[in-house]
């Protein structure tokens, strides 16, 4: 068996990023997939002829623009289209229309609020500002505030700095920010139903938390801080779906002299004399290396593949109290064509934005309730795309595929596993919402595959099938993600490293984890830095 | 054309009705008294449906002449830099001319429609320049510009978008290859070629039946996802693709006012298109004391470190300045930030490390960045689907 220097357990996208770096820096390394294919949650199957999903992550923003340079994922095959804006459709046949020109965006929120068009210039400004401290901090690890090590001092420093330049507004709206709702954030700025329940929703996604629950604020800025060539908040598609970053990462990982071991399950990372000594596989078989690196969420590091034996009490305690909530499920829906939707014209740039259909806030929370009761919503928030207006390469032509993200569904049902018919029940109150707005949709469909928390979790191995590896509260963000003492990717026993998304600064197909916890593994190998650090804004 | 009527005005290409309704921003500019859009709808939109379906482009304003008569190969041979008699019928060649001083005046394409029957598209007016190059030449020389109408179908569902127009048989144009079919009474040329670096076309055609091509291209075109596209969007494309463009990344010489202001084919990068072994040509007489004196610049493409475009900076060598930026841009697909620049000898060669200084605003205040960038030796864009006969479905 071939020793390796490095090997990381799971072939998702951070995964493979770190696996780069360190190839990159002429270590020799193997990327460990359970899956027979590689990705993750970032990735792209074909499960109706002719058409390709991108099942579990469906857009691109926050993919860090220096790595995917940085690691050549262009020349690799990857190609991000932008999508713009987004419709949130209402209930009596109106919608709203999220433009991305601005002064048609003002005009379209003019319809609805003559004044909250106006207050949206003003949000605009403020969620820039909050963007703004934070993105600097993507590319690096978050300084640990009790250390007196030189490095986490003059990062505290730094971080401390960019706070006080925002001055006393800036800081209470930071403050604010962190801990508030996304609900009541809304509300100092619109009163708009319809205006609040389209921004509103981005600040639950992937989060087991309502509109009016405290630290959503954050979720939704966590949307913003992406950026597309240079556009901040900017979103699109990966051309091929998303499993063509994953692609494009393991060809980066390939041409750096990386391994790629599909179907290799990891049963536990060994440990042996107090530092790892490599992976034993569910096989049978054992692969040394100095350094393994998980980018499995923290509670299956931790409690599944690591034994108790090797780590300390309390962070086994952490692990188990790390808040890795099911939310969300997914359709991905084989279209005959392109629907089409009320009042909309199909040439309509908002035809290839995000769409929506709960059009309040008060709709928003009662689909939240459903989760709260042991179930899936009967009124679901959803966030859907139709990538094949601007990507020939997922269907055929004039044909169409659809991705739904779906919020709330919980990780069981009633306290019980769910069932194929609690799968369908589920299924069918998406498609009947959509339906509802659009006549010819379910005449359409030909193929939909239907992904609850039970089937994310069983395939991407997701606990919960929480899209974030752990929600992105403000408890465990920071130094404080995953865990206190734990947030700069080392892990407990020398030799192991976290790089997942449950690491800083968590979910989203980002790639800054994967990187951040390779310039950390390099450090401590005292090899060069070859992992890029982030652009400066301004 | 009256004296003062509105003929003088802006004029308005045989695309102009359809255009004009697919222009939703209303972003007028000009091309050569022309009113083109700058952009329809959304320029990064635009952009990626060059690079990610199909894109159309009205080049209609376009100067194009025909050359005919027993002379025209022996005539254009003596014009341009390129070996003409190696460009057969059928087929079409990038090309520069230069003025008796070995700077170039223009580039352009040079369509060899059939035997001793030419035309040229190029950038700048040059019919009084065609004459002169005709002195003593048996061949006749006509501005066509109005009365060929022409679209570009670029990105990698263009040649899908085509066939499924009935233009059977496409699929096998090799690039720089040019075709004819019969279109509603017309006769319909298509050539492989543009302005992109994608997969593409251009489509030229009597302006009678253009408003008609353009409705028959964007029916078949719909389910390839064909879209409008303007000339912010083409900037962008051509500066991923390293293609020049005259006015821009080169003065013109017969419009350079002040000496040393205009550049050879050597000093443009353009040395492949230059046909020493050809006897005579406008220009070689100079360009060969260039050869043996060597040459004051060199066209270098940067590679810029950064995300901030490097438009209009020095280009520094250890801290002296020894050139300037003529193009840049952040290439969305290739993710790079791209310069092109004109450099001081010996500077320039592949692999060269050099210092971008970029300037620029954020909310009125000015930053100047010192960018380290590289020479680098090839476009940072050229998919294997450019070249690929037949290509793909995208």
């Amino acid at each position: 068996m071939k020793k390796y220097d490095a090997i990381v357990i799971g072939a998702g996208h951070n995964g493979l990023t770190n696996a780069a770096y360190l190839a990159k820096s002429g270590l020799s390394v193997a990327v460990l997939e359970r899956n027979p294919y590689i990705g993750g949650a970032t990735v792209s199957r074909e499960l109706y002829p002719g058409w390709t999903y991108s099942n579990c992550s469906y857009v691109c923003s926050l993919l860090r623009p220096e790595i995917a340079r940085d690691l050549e994922l262009p020349r690799h095959g990857l190609q991000v289209v932008p999508y713009g804006g987004g419709v949130t459709f209402k209930r009596d046949g109106d919608y709203y229309g999220n433009y991305y020109d601005h002064n048609r965006q003002y005009r379209e929120v003019a319809r609805h609020s003559l004044r909250d068009a106006n207050a949206y210039e003003r949000y605009a400004t403020d969620v820039r500002k909050q963007t703004r401290l934070i993105r600097p901090y993507l590319l690096r690890r978050p300084p640990d505030p009790t250390s007196l090590k030189l490095r986490d001092l003059r990062d505290l420093a730094g971080f401390a700095r960019s706070f006080t330049e925002l001055g006393e507004e800036g800081l209470a709206d930071t403050l604010r920010f962190w801990t508030k709702s996304v609900g009541d954030y809304l509300n100092e700025y619109f009163e708009s139903d319809v205006i609040k329940a389209h921004l509103g929703g981005t600040g639950v996604i992937g989060t087991a938390l309502g509109v009016y629950s405290p630290g959503t604020a954050y979720v939704l800025l966590h949307h913003y801080m992406g950026d597309m060539d240079g556009n901040v908040g900017s979103w699109g598609f990966a051309r091929g779906g998303m499993g063509a970053v994953a692609a494009a990462l393991a060809k980066s990982v390939k041409a750096f002299g990386g391994d790629i071991i599909c179907d290799a399950d990891v049963d536990r990372i060994v440990v042996r004399h107090g530092k790892v000594s490599g992976v034993a596989l569910k096989n049978g078989n054992e692969l040394p290396a100095g350094i393994v690196v998980s980018n499995l969420d923290p509670r299956r590091t931790f409690l599944d593949i690591m034994d108790r034996d090797d780590l300390p009490a309390e962070l086994v305690h952490k692990a188990g109290n790390f808040k890795i909530r099911g939310s969300s499920g997914k359709l991905n829906i084989a279209l005959d064509g392109l629907p089409t939707f009320n009042g909309l014209d199909r040439n309509n740039p908002l035809m290839l934005g995000d769409m929506h259909f709960t059009d309040s806030l008060e709709r928003l929370e009662r689909a939240y309730d459903d989760w709260k009761a042991g179930t899936w919503s009967k009124d679901p928030y959803v966030d859907m795309l139709i990538p094949t207006q601007t990507d020939p390469t997922m269907a055929p032509p004039g044909k169409h595929m659809m991705t739904v993200f779906v919020q709330y569904a919980p990780p069981r049902i009633n306290g019980g596993e769910w069932t194929d018919a609690d799968r369908a029940g589920f299924e069918q109150s998406v498609i009947d919402q959509i339906a509802a707005h659009s006549p010819d949709f379910k005449s359409l469909i030909l193929h939909c595959e239907t992904r609850t928390p039970r089937e994310i979790e069983a395939e991407v191995g997701l606990t919960e099938g929480n899209i974030f590896q752990g929600e992105l509260t403000f408890d465990q963000l920071l130094f404080n993600r995953p865990f206190p003492g734990y947030a700069q990717y080392r892990g407990p026993v020398p030799g192991m490293y976290m790089c997942g998304s449950g690491t800083h600064p968590g979910g989203g197909v980002m790639a800054a984890p994967g990187a951040n916890a390779a310039r950390e593994i390099l450090r401590d190998l005292r090899l060069p830095d070859v992992v890029p650090g982030g652009y400066a804004d301004d | 054309m009256k004296a003062g009527s509105d003929a003088t005005m802006m004029l308005r290409t045989p695309f102009h009705a359809r255009v004009a309704a697919a222009c939703e921003l209303n972003d007028w500019g000009t091309w050569k008294g022309y009113t083109t859009p700058r952009a329809y709808t959304d320029m990064e939109l635009e952009y990626f449906a060059i690079r990610s379906t199909a894109g159309v482009f009205d080049l209609s304003p376009m100067n194009k002449y025909r050359i005919t008569g027993p002379d025209a190969q022996a005539c254009l041979n003596r014009m341009v830099t390129r070996d003409v008699s190696r460009i057969g019928v059928g087929r079409v060649g990038y090309t520069v001319w230069c003025n008796d001083a070995g700077q170039v005046m223009d580039d352009g394409t040079l369509f060899h429609l059939g035997e001793n029957d030419y035309r040229l598209c190029a950038f700048a007016r040059a019919i009084d320049w065609l004459h002169w190059c005709a002195l003593g030449f048996d061949v006749s020389i006509v501005d066509e510009s109005d009365e060929v109408a022409a679209l570009a179908v670029q990105g990698p569902t263009s040649c899908a978008t085509l066939l499924a127009m009935g233009l059977e048989g496409l699929e096998q144009l090799k690039p720089f290859g040019l075709t004819h079919f019969s279109f509603e009474g017309e006769t319909l040329m298509v050539s492989r070629t543009g302005f992109t670096g994608d997969l593409g076309y251009e489509l030229w055609i009597a302006p009678r039946q253009a408003e008609l091509l353009w409705d028959r291209l964007f029916a078949a075109g719909e389910p390839y996802l064909i879209k409008p596209f303007g000339s912010d969007a083409l900037d962008l494309a051509r500066i991923e693709a390293g293609f020049l463009q005259a006015g821009v990344d080169f003065v013109p010489a017969e419009s350079a006012v002040r000496s040393g202001r205009s550049r050879s084919p050597f000093e443009l990068g353009l040395a492949w298109l230059v046909s020493m072994d050809k006897p005579v040509f406008n220009g070689r007489r100079a360009l060969q004391r260039e050869q043996a004196q060597g040459s004051r610049y060199r066209f270098a493409l940067l590679d810029v470190d950064g995300n901030k475009p490097a438009h209009h900076s020095f280009i520094l060598s250890r801290g002296g300045k020894v050139g300037t930026v003529t193009s840049a841009a952040w290439c969305p697909t290739a993710k790079s930030n791209v310069a092109f620049a004109q450099l001081e000898m010996p500077h320039g060669a592949v692999g060269e490390e050099l210092v971008a200084e970029i300037y620029y605003q954020r909310e009125l205040q000015w930053t100047r960045v010192l960018a380290p960038c590289r020479v680098i030796g090839s476009p940072v864009f050229n998919p294997p689907r450019r070249r690929a006969v037949p290509p793909g479905a995208f």
